[in-house]
């Protein structure tokens, strides 16, 4: 596409998507920086998930366009037409953007050290035994090296969260998607993901997090996003939407959950 | 009439039974003609489920219609249609085939070829409610770290989906082997055909038709077991998998 900005990681132009006639993401324009920590807030059923799994095309958008790292995703352009990209294509888009979900879904049938190790042997094609020795590296680092050989069933829900995150760091990608990736825990372990996820800052990764955990967000985040009802409702630092809201409706929601 | 004994036992025991050949004949008859069936019937049900879960709509429409006929008509009627509709159209003539020392009637191929079909539809019923069976974010999951389709449900979701296809898979073995006897309709000689044909000869059919039901027992009974093992390897992983209570 034309006139790309290089230090983008993420561009969303005049994005719409319904469900049937729920008009679920309105006209949202959005740009990533490289490098960038951006926390989605906003009420549920606000389209924050739904604009996260927009960015590797999970969901398909009905009109507008998103560029990741200056590529349109899911299609491709073909005399000012859109094209759906092939699944092969798809799929080789999607490696370099990691995705952590709400619900974990770890492979069931995999252990925590053959969950992370998959993506690289049977999409990148690393020979097993170099892959398991870098799955051990990520779970070493997400502090699960003694649970290698553990089956999700036998984990609690914050080491699977842990192992979904080494999972999607083994294929090495240059930008993190996190949708709610601690709604679905206990107390008790939130913190221990949230350590893992603070961890990554610096790394030169861009992450984007969709999340109730205002006072994280505030710490790591160099942008927020407000949304409700299908918009991008404000955006600015932790500061300015944190601090001092412009938005009536951003003071509403955190008044609520603060 | 007297329960005849040495009639009874003779072809019971293997040792005298198998001096009349065409009982190891019917019996690899019998065994042949069912696993055969059933390696085609599985990758007909692959490719049948994928195609009634596929986005194309055409590929949905004529697995359903597959699935629809063979699920709905009698395997017998089946039968019919492949043997003599083959032939009187000269779409397949049911020559005697020569496979090494073996000789496969017709009627044998016959019999493959509508067991097979008929088994293919259930299968495509069985694998597709296996790969259903998965949770949704499986698929998401894989994909998301950049496998294709293919490549999830070969190495995500059929592994999975393994599980809940097993037990309704053996059933379906066992049934196979069962309906082998529908070959006599167009003149095969599975072992059912084979106690058939030595009762015309000495009418005896309480002893005959009871030595027939323990050679195919101990068939179906063998198979059980194989299933048994089967299942217990891949539900090793299922009792690994299988939530804690406070998961």
């Amino acid at each position: 596409m034309s006139s790309d900005n290089p230090g983008l990681a993420i561009e969303f132009r005049g994005v719409n998507k319904w469900y049937g006639s729920f008009h679920c993401l309105t006209d949202v324009n959005l740009q990533v920086e490289r490098q960038a920590v951006m926390t989605i807030i906003g009420p549920s059923g606000a389209g924050k998930s739904t604009m996260l799994r927009c960015i590797n095309h999970l969901e398909r958008i009905d009109d507008g366009e998103i560029l990741v790292e200056g590529q349109l995703v899911g299609y491709r352009e073909v005399g000012g037409k859109l094209k759906e990209l092939s699944d092969g294509q798809v799929a080789q888009r999607r490696q370099g953007i990691g995705m952590v979900f709400q619900r974990f879904n770890l492979f069931a049938h995999l252990s925590a050290i053959d969950n992370v190790a998959i993506g690289p042997i049977r999409v990148l094609k690393t020979p097993r035994d170099e892959a398991l020795d870098q799955a051990a590296i990520l779970l070493r680092r997400v502090g699960l090296a003694e649970k290698a050989a553990s089956y999700p069933a036998h984990l609690s829900g914050g080491q699977q969260q842990r192992v979904a995150i080494a999972r999607a760091l083994a294929m090495r990608p240059s930008i993190m998607l996190f949708d709610e990736p601690t709604s679905a825990l206990d107390p008790e372990m939130i913190g221990e993901v949230l350590a893992v996820i603070r961890d990554l800052v610096g790394e030169g990764l861009t992450m984007v997090l969709v999340s109730h955990e205002i006072g994280f967000a505030r710490e790591i985040s160099t942008r927020v996003v407000m949304m409700d009802g299908g918009l991008v409702i404000e955006e600015g630092t932790p500061a300015q939407v944190f601090g001092a809201p412009r938005s009536e409706r951003t003071q509403a929601f955190l008044s609520k959950v603060y | 009439m007297n329960f005849d004994w040495p009639i009874f036992i003779w072809y019971l025991w293997p040792p005298s039974a198998f001096d009349d050949p065409r009982i190891l004949q019917g019996l690899e008859a019998t065994v042949g003609v069912a696993l055969v069936a059933m390696v085609i019937a599985t990758g007909i049900g692959l490719v049948g489920a994928l195609a009634r879960l596929s986005r194309r709509r055409a590929f949905r429409a004529l697995a359903t219609a597959y699935v629809t006929y063979f699920r709905g008509t009698p395997i017998l009627v089946q039968l019919f249609l492949v043997y003599f509709g083959c032939i009187e159209f000269h779409i397949y003539g049911f020559e005697p085939l020569d496979i090494g020392p073996i000789v496969v009637t017709g009627a044998l191929q016959a019999g493959v070829i509508a067991i097979a079909l008929n088994h293919g539809a259930q299968m495509t019923e069985i694998i597709r409610s296996g790969i259903i069976g998965i949770d949704r974010g499986q698929m998401e999951a894989a994909r998301a770290i950049g496998m294709t389709y293919g490549r999830a449900m070969r190495w995500i979701i059929l592994p999975q989906a393994l599980r809940i296809i097993l037990p309704s898979f053996g059933n379906q073995v066992n049934a196979s082997i069962l309906i082998t006897p529908i070959l006599i309709t167009i003149g095969g000689q599975d072992l059912f055909g084979v106690f058939l044909a030595i009762n015309g000869v000495n009418y005896h059919p309480i002893e005959l038709f009871l030595d027939c039901s323990a050679y195919i027992l101990v068939v179906s009974m063998t198979w059980a077991a194989i299933q048994r093992r089967l299942e217990r390897r891949v539900g090793v992983s299922l009792a690994e998998a299988r939530p804690r209570s406070n998961a």
